[in-house]
């Protein structure tokens, strides 16, 4: 058991607990607030794995943006001074039957995967990685054309929001 | 190296030797040796916020044609440590139905958002606690760390005044990361990667001088990052009653105190890493201490700008704030980002005709800017408050003649 294997049975359990507590907590604030500690756990696997850029890109756009604007939703759309009604309704032991069923297909499956025993390969320096990673999102036989989609998407969706943002702008005229 | 000229490396080196002349394992010898560092760079800081507290004051003071503290010791110098005192000693009060959670923690991450800042920093040519590879992105991760303090701080208050005070502030951070963000691009185009110690590294000439609009871009979305004045209006006393951290009182009130004096102080330590060159001077890379000195030279001139800033202008209003970063901080930070790109890689050459080409950049991208200021400030509807009518004086009727 090396130190690196005890600090990623830490980071997982804590990520697993916190994303229980997300979806069994009462307050619904809770719930957002035990969300970016799971972030944050993810952000820290990423780390592990040598992927710097990706959980600092985790930290900043997860926890800083995405999660500030769920707490933002939530805060600006519901009453949550005091939740009173029931957690789940009459069909609760159906989603519980396919969770448990996929929980075993997927253990049975991952126990079948040879990749456990391999070790992690080495990558070059840190810095390399960062214009790699660059120059697969931008190279024209790499990952150039989901790059662009993805920032279209974005796109569509920044001109959905405006249009939403001004409806009653529009209305009035 | 011997200690005069080199003093960290020198008492790493010294500490690294005697723990593993002990025996202990090398893993064990840099984990030590990095939590003694971690613990003296964070101690330094918040012990060096007590200085910027007395001069800040001092400072304002002597903007506004007053002395500033001057009765507590030599110069008012224990001033600070008399509000300290004060401070440690007051009740902390916790408001009834407040989320016990989020109320503590958040001026804890407040403050320790900040401090993790210091971790990436070079103070000099072989001193600096980290060199990570994403530095600059990492800086900014740990900002929105900062950002969510806010609204820890906000909705643990169980206050509406609170929570409306941290809605505005998160908004505001989160606004004005935009253009700090995209226009750090031109920096980071320049060295070609995120290290902050490759991007001292390669500041032969100082980014400032070949990219001075980024560098106001930078220099005022970072003072409405703090909340600085002319943008403090999420924590000025007479706006929406102090903001997020009202319900808060002793060291929970110091330590958001804290973080905003060192928050200032960061962000002036990061422009000057990004645009001054950080510790890079004449017999910086030999005698390593004497580019501390040129650190802290640096970055006191972007401080005492800061303050400067914060005695002189007024505060702005929250409509304001939004006008200036969406309609012109973010704008022209694209535009920068464009025409950089353009300038920077499409003319290589000589070191003299690469700066005298982005020079002229700039000059083009301000002059546009001062033709957007002035377009904005001529068309602005300004509301007919009064109506333009003569009045005439009539008489009263009843008074008898």
């Amino acid at each position: 058991m090396t130190p690196m294997h005890i600090v990623f049975l830490i980071v997982a359990a804590v990520t697993l607990f916190a994303a229980g507590m997300v979806v069994t907590t009462r307050p619904l604030m809770h719930s957002a607030l035990w969300l970016i500690l799971t972030l944050g756990g993810v952000a820290v696997l990423f780390a592990m794995l040598d992927a710097s850029f990706f959980a600092v890109v985790q930290v900043l756009v997860y926890i800083g943006a995405i999660a500030i604007l769920v707490i933002f939703a939530i805060m600006l759309t519901r009453h949550i001074a005091e939740d009173t009604s029931p957690q789940h309704n009459k069909g609760w032991w159906l989603p519980l039957v396919g969770m448990v069923v996929l929980f075993v297909g997927i253990v049975v499956g991952l126990s079948q995967w040879s990749g456990f025993e391999t070790p992690l390969p080495v990558l070059p320096a840190e810095a390399n990685n960062l214009v790699l990673f660059g120059q697969a999102l931008t190279s024209p036989d790499s990952y150039v054309i989901p790059f662009e989609v993805a920032s279209i998407l974005l796109l569509a969706a920044l001109m959905g929001a405006i249009y939403l943002g001004t409806e009653g702008k529009r209305g009035k005229k | 190296m011997n200690f005069l000229s080199d003093p960290v490396p020198f008492l790493t080196n010294w500490l690294n030797g005697l723990l593993a002349g002990w025996g202990l394992p090398t893993v064990l010898v840099h984990l030590i040796s990095y939590v003694i560092g971690g613990g003296i760079l964070a101690t330094g800081a918040m012990l060096l916020v007590l200085f910027l507290i007395w001069l800040e004051r001092k400072l304002i003071g002597r903007i506004q044609d007053r002395l500033g503290p001057n009765r507590v010791g030599p110069y008012g110098l224990f001033q600070t440590l008399a509000d300290m005192l004060k401070i440690f000693i007051k009740e902390h009060i916790t408001p009834e139905g407040a989320d016990k959670v989020p109320y503590e923690l958040g001026p804890v991450l407040s403050v320790a958002a900040v401090l993790m800042v210091w971790a990436v920093l070079p103070f000099a040519s072989s001193t600096r606690g980290t060199d990570l590879s994403v530095g600059l992105l990492f800086i900014f991760a740990v900002g929105s760390i900062g950002e969510l303090a806010v609204i820890l701080a906000g909705w643990g208050s169980n206050n509406k005044y609170a929570l409306l005070g941290a809605f505005r502030a998160v908004a505001l951070l989160i606004s004005y990361s935009i253009p700090m963000l995209i226009v750090l691009l031109v920096p980071v185009m320049f060295a070609g990667s995120l290290s902050l110690n490759d991007l001292v590294l390669k500041q032969t000439v100082w980014y400032i001088v070949l990219a001075p609009v980024p560098a106001l871009i930078f220099f005022i979305s970072s003072v409405a990052e703090v909340g600085r004045s002319p943008f403090d209006l999420t924590e000025a006393e007479s706006e929406i009653v102090s903001g997020f951290n009202i319900e808060y009182s002793g060291l929970k009130f110091g330590m958001f105190y804290v973080a905003d004096f060192l928050h200032a102080f960061t962000i002036s330590l990061i422009f000057s890493t990004i645009f001054l060159g950080g510790w890079r001077g004449p017999g910086a890379v030999q005698i390593p201490i004497l580019g501390f000195v040129y650190y802290l030279i640096k970055t006191s001139v972007v401080y005492f700008l800061v303050v400067l800033m914060r005695g002189t202008l007024p505060r702005l209003r929250i409509d304001q704030m939004n006008n200036i970063n969406w309609k012109f901080l973010t704008p022209f930070s694209l535009i920068s980002v464009m025409v950089f790109a353009l300038a920077a890689k499409a003319f290589p050459g000589s070191l003299r005709g690469h700066v005298l080409v982005l020079l002229s950049a700039n000059a083009l991208i301000l002059a546009l800017m001062l033709w957007a200021m002035n377009w904005f400030s001529a068309h602005r509807k300004r509301p007919v408050v009064v109506s333009h009518r003569r009045h005439e004086i009539v008489p009263n009727k009843d008074v008898s003649a």
